[in-house]
């Protein structure tokens, strides 16, 4: 135990030894600088947090502090947690949390399972219209997925799969992107790794599975973090897909309650806090994990 | 991640290493790998690309009714919808307005947070947090910041003496309202693209700018800006692709109004086939925005080539 702590300061000291020589080459030794950046840093973090503070503030209030004039800083019923335990009553915003996960973690497993050997065969094995493939996977990307709502819609009448999982998950297992930054890193391993498996008489399977797969354990975490945030948040098809609010994920849920409810700032608050706070614990946890991920993906596996 | 090892087993193309035996056949072929990917993609977005084409030749509606073959019809008379003009100007200046302060904002925090101040953590929460929140999350916070009596904007305005602003009732202001929305809410992505540029920005350039005397500013001026010119283009044409398909914090915060002021042209789509029924005429103009995406993207790739070679 006390070991660990003595790593942890060592680990914080060198931190803050690398910040200072970043420090002294970016800004040089000036005070002007530092107190001018510090002050910029300040202002835009004020500003960036206050939106979400401004919300959780309003949501411990009572619905008659939310709307009362002028909306004092400090409520004249003082905060309470009654919204929260009102919600939490109704019920329906645990269900739709338990399908943003289910939807999130399906759609994240079957979008590697789709792309990765996909991207393997693009990247390793002689088949014929293998450049045309990888090619229709860059256009792909540029093809916006709001488009095809109308004619996805129809399929899904057709198959009489609206309202349904299978419906919500299936569409959102395109991502070519996903494809395309794991052919890039794959191209990068080196093609004598394949000779040698070979050699030893291994399938393309075997190869996929026991060589390349393990190798690219960093780019396939990017990649499922990318997807998992990407599904969780999804709104426009889930939200056309559902009628049936027991199928619902939390951000096609929500506004949806609410409306038949009426206007009611506070509740309305309380819930969007709820829907947004997994996302935040998480993020608190892995952050540097999430950030790297959304970097490498972002920037197309650069 | 660590490159392995190179083996010392001499070169042997795999064709000639590779036993032809029956029973590898199956593990061997290249269908194996392709299966899942094509019929998924077969299925959900060659096919819908597909069927939306023929949809587009039809009056097809949303309740099955029609589907006669119309020829161009539905193109002719989307060119002469007023509508779909104005919602294509509504769509580029929503992409003007924003794709701007993206770029600048995002530099900016990604620039000061690379700086080493203490505190890394919180800037970098501060920063990207909006970027993972559920759009409805950001929906519902704007609109009671927005709301013209009891927003939090209104009650500052009053404060000072100011009359207060209809943020998402004025049709002049509504787009401005939402583009800020926007803004908080996407920075981040931005801002993450940036700092990673930056972290690959090689030391000895400061170093050398140190030596010649540089000061912030000029370090800033000739030595960090110049260094992020490929990221940029990165950044500017994924951010306009990304702006141009607006739909969720529009549909959340104001529909479309007041008027049509804040209609994007994926929302007039959306209308169309979901509110108007006509999904024949909606998908006609689906491809047309298809055909403005596809070109937009086309240009901008054609300049990051230019400018590389």
């Amino acid at each position: 135990m006390t070991v660990q702590i003595t790593s942890r300061a060592a680990r914080r000291r060198e931190a803050a030894r690398d910040r200072a020589r970043q420090r002294a080459l970016i800004l040089g030794g000036g005070r002007t600088a530092t107190v001018a950046a510090c002050a910029a840093l300040v202002l835009l973090t004020v500003l960036w947090l206050a939106p979400m503070v401004w919300g959780l503030l309003t949501s411990l209030r009572t619905e008659q502090d939310a709307v009362s004039l002028p909306v004092a800083l400090l409520p004249e019923n003082g905060f309470t947690l009654e919204q929260y335990r009102s919600l939490f009553a109704a019920g329906n915003i645990q269900l739709w949390m338990v399908n943003s996960l289910l939807v999130a973690v399906l759609v994240t497993l079957f979008t590697l399972v789709v792309s990765a050997p996909a991207a393997f065969a693009m990247s390793r094995l002689p088949f014929r219209g293998r450049a045309l493939l990888a090619a229709l996977t860059v256009g792909a990307i540029m093809v916006p997925p709001q488009l095809l709502i109308v004619p996805l819609f129809q399929q899904m009448v057709a198959l009489n799969l609206v309202d349904t999982y299978a419906a919500v998950i299936l569409p959102q297992l395109v991502m070519p992107v996903i494809v395309f930054i794991l052919k890039r890193f794959f191209d990068t391993v080196p093609r004598e790794l394949d000779d040698a498996a070979r050699m030893d008489g291994a399938s393309n399977w075997r190869l996929f599975t026991s060589v390349i797969l393990p190798l690219s354990r960093p780019i396939l975490a990017a990649a499922a973090i990318f997807v998992f945030i990407t599904a969780w948040n999804n709104y426009l098809w889930p939200f056309i897909i559902t009628t049936d609010p027991a199928l619902m994920t939390l951000p096609v849920g929500i506004p949806n309650i609410l409306n038949a409810h009426g206007t009611f700032y506070a509740a309305q608050l309380a819930s969007s806090m709820v829907a947004a706070a997994p996302m935040i614990i998480v993020f608190l946890f892995f952050q540097r994990h999430i950030i790297r991920s959304v970097a490498t993906t972002g920037l197309g596996g650069r | 991640m660590s490159a392995p090892a190179r083996t010392r087993i001499p070169q042997r193309t795999p064709e000639a290493a590779r036993p032809r035996r029956a029973r590898r056949a199956i593990a061997d072929a290249s269908w194996t790998f392709l299966l899942p990917f094509v019929l998924v993609y077969g299925a959900f977005l060659g096919w819908p690309l597909l069927s939306g084409l023929w949809i587009s030749f039809t009056d097809l509606a949303l309740n099955g009714a029609g589907g006669d073959f119309v020829g161009t019809d539905n193109y002719a008379e989307a060119l002469g919808d007023p509508l779909v003009w104005q919602t294509v100007g509504n769509t580029a200046f929503f992409t003007l307005i924003t794709t701007v302060p993206l770029i600048v904002i995002a530099l900016a925090m990604a620039v000061l947070v690379h700086a080493g101040l203490p505190g890394q953590w919180l800037w970098r929460l501060a920063f990207f947090m909006p970027f993972l929140l559920p759009v409805t999350t950001v929906a519902l916070v704007w609109d009671y910041l927005y709301n013209d009596d009891f927003g939090l904007f209104n009650q500052v305005l009053g404060v000072f003496g100011g009359d207060g602003l209809g943020w998402l009732t004025d049709e002049n202001v509504a787009m401005w309202s939402v583009a800020a929305a926007t803004v908080w809410w996407t920075v981040g992505f931005n801002f993450l693209l940036y700092l990673a540029a930056l972290q690959s920005v090689p030391d000895h350039l400061y170093e050398a700018a140190a030596l010649d005397g540089a000061g912030a500013w000029a370090r800033l001026r000739y030595v960090t800006l110049p260094q992020l010119r490929t990221v940029t283009v990165v950044v500017i044409l994924l951010q306009v692709l990304a702006s141009l398909k607006v739909f969720d914090q529009i549909y959340l915060l104001t529909m479309g109004g007041p008027g049509d002021s804040t209609r994007s042209l994926l929302l007039y789509i959306y209308d169309l086939g979901f509110t108007g029924y006509r999904i024949g005429y909606s998908s006609a103009v689906s491809y047309l925005f298809l055909a403005i995406v596809l070109v937009i993207a086309a240009v901008q790739v054609w300049i990051a080539m230019r400018r590389k070679a």
